[in-house]
């Protein structure tokens, strides 16, 4: 690979990283003022913050290496669906509050193994963005964990709902481990993460927590993909079109 | 004193600018009017090319809005003493850390009724920190998020006063 590929497939690997912390950042920040509780709407508020703060360094690297003038807020405003290519998962509706908080415990313990990895990037910046990364995430999987297990092993009300969600979203998880042309490429390189090196220390973790809280692990009878190609669920555009309506409509706008 | 700490501490003794880092112990950080950016931790650089200036802060938490805050304070403080060619760099590698945290901004916090960080690299505990206002143990945990990113929520059992607690990160 020349150097110059090299570049742009860096500068495409961070864009779809910027995405994942994007589109989800975007769709959590959607209970604050929904949350079951105040510390709740607080904590989901903090960890949005998160990664809205992860998605701007990634973009703001992702302007750097495409030296065209684009800016951060292009990156995340003036690009349409098919454009991005978030892992699904990250882009589905908030469902109620277990569905929540088992995506999260699901994408955390995922983040966790991924950004753990990526410290050890070729990429400076890469390496510094999860360095930084890296420690928040901790802190998000602390809080998913106790709350899939108080749900999972609470009423039978919160039982059922944790693992409708579990069942629900299981279907979507294969593609986290399932690295494309260019991701293989910028792992050889030293660049990226190879993620399906990951999947058998993620189930592991996972499968322990789901135990402990009284969940079936779901069947590996469906499997959702598309993130990584452009082809969304029908949740995206709406995501987006929130998101992206002022920016949009207002271009160049300041405040 | 960790030793971040006196890693920077040294770089700001060994300064041919210390004016300009004396000056910037005016930009404080808005959620926490006691801290200055120094010690916070935040303010990593301070360094002078002929006329330019060139100051390295990083960001305490990925999204912490306070950053931009900051930035416009620095230009307005440095902008005031009369500097016109500045330049504000973000550094992002080493990840700032709460051992960063001056002692001074230690004692600051918790006179402002915040616990410090522990600094043990240990997540938040779940009880047993000394409360800032009455100094009693018999603490708890409530929200592991709180008021700002770098914040957990606590209640002290004996004071029954809710604080907040500089997490470990």
């Amino acid at each position: 690979m020349s150097d110059e590929d090299l570049k742009q497939a860096t500068l495409d690997y961070t864009l779809r990283l910027g995405d994942d912390a994007l589109v989800l950042g975007q769709r959590i920040s959607e209970w604050v003022s929904n949350g079951p509780f105040l510390e709740e709407d607080i904590a989901y508020g903090n960890v949005a913050l998160d990664y809205i703060g992860r998605a701007r360094m990634y973009y703001g690297y992702a302007a750097e290496l495409a030296a065209d003038g684009r800016s951060e807020d292009d990156f995340a405003y003036l690009r349409s669906e098919r454009e991005f290519r978030n892992y699904l998962i990250n882009e589905l509706p908030r469902g109620d509050f277990a569905y929540s908080q088992v995506r999260q415990l699901l994408v955390d313990q995922f983040n966790t193994a991924f950004l753990d990895r990526l410290v050890e990037s070729r990429d400076a910046t890469l390496a510094a963005i999860a360095a930084k990364g890296i420690k928040e995430t901790r802190y998000h999987l602390r809080r998913s964990r106790e709350w899939v297990l108080r749900l999972g092993d609470g009423t039978a009300e919160s039982r059922r709902r944790a693992q409708k969600g579990l069942d629900d979203l299981w279907g979507y998880t294969h593609e986290l481990f399932e690295p494309d042309a260019l991701e293989q490429r910028l792992a050889k390189a030293g660049i990226g993460v190879d993620t399906a090196a990951l999947k058998s220390q993620w189930q592991q973790a996972v499968a322990a927590t789901l135990g402990e809280a009284t969940l079936n692990l779901p069947q590996e009878d469906w499997a959702v993909r598309g993130g990584r190609t452009g082809y969304h669920t029908e949740y995206l555009g709406h995501l987006l079109g929130e998101l992206q309506s002022i920016y949009r409509s207002y271009p160049g706008c300041r405040w | 004193m960790t030793r971040d700490f006196f890693e920077r501490q040294r770089r700001r003794e060994q300064s041919p600018v210390p004016e300009l880092w004396d000056l910037l112990d005016r930009v404080r950080d808005p959620e926490l009017p006691v801290l200055s950016i120094w010690d916070l931790g935040v303010l990593c650089d301070v360094k002078q090319t002929g006329e330019k200036v060139v100051v390295t802060i990083t960001p305490t938490y990925s999204g912490c809005p306070a950053m931009e805050t900051i930035r416009s304070d620095i230009e307005r403080v440095l902008g005031e003493a009369g500097m016109r060619r500045l330049e504000i760099r973000t550094r992002l590698a080493p990840a700032w850390s709460s051992t960063w945290i001056s002692p001074e901004g230690c004692d600051k916090l918790r006179d402002y009724g915040i616990a410090p960080p522990q600094n043990q690299s240990d997540l938040t505990p779940d009880a047993g920190l000394a409360c800032p206002r009455c100094g009693s143990a018999d603490t708890r945990c409530i929200s592991e998020f709180g008021s700002t990113a770098c914040k957990a929520l606590f209640q002290c059992n004996d004071c029954r006063e809710p604080f907040d607690y500089f997490k470990d990160i």
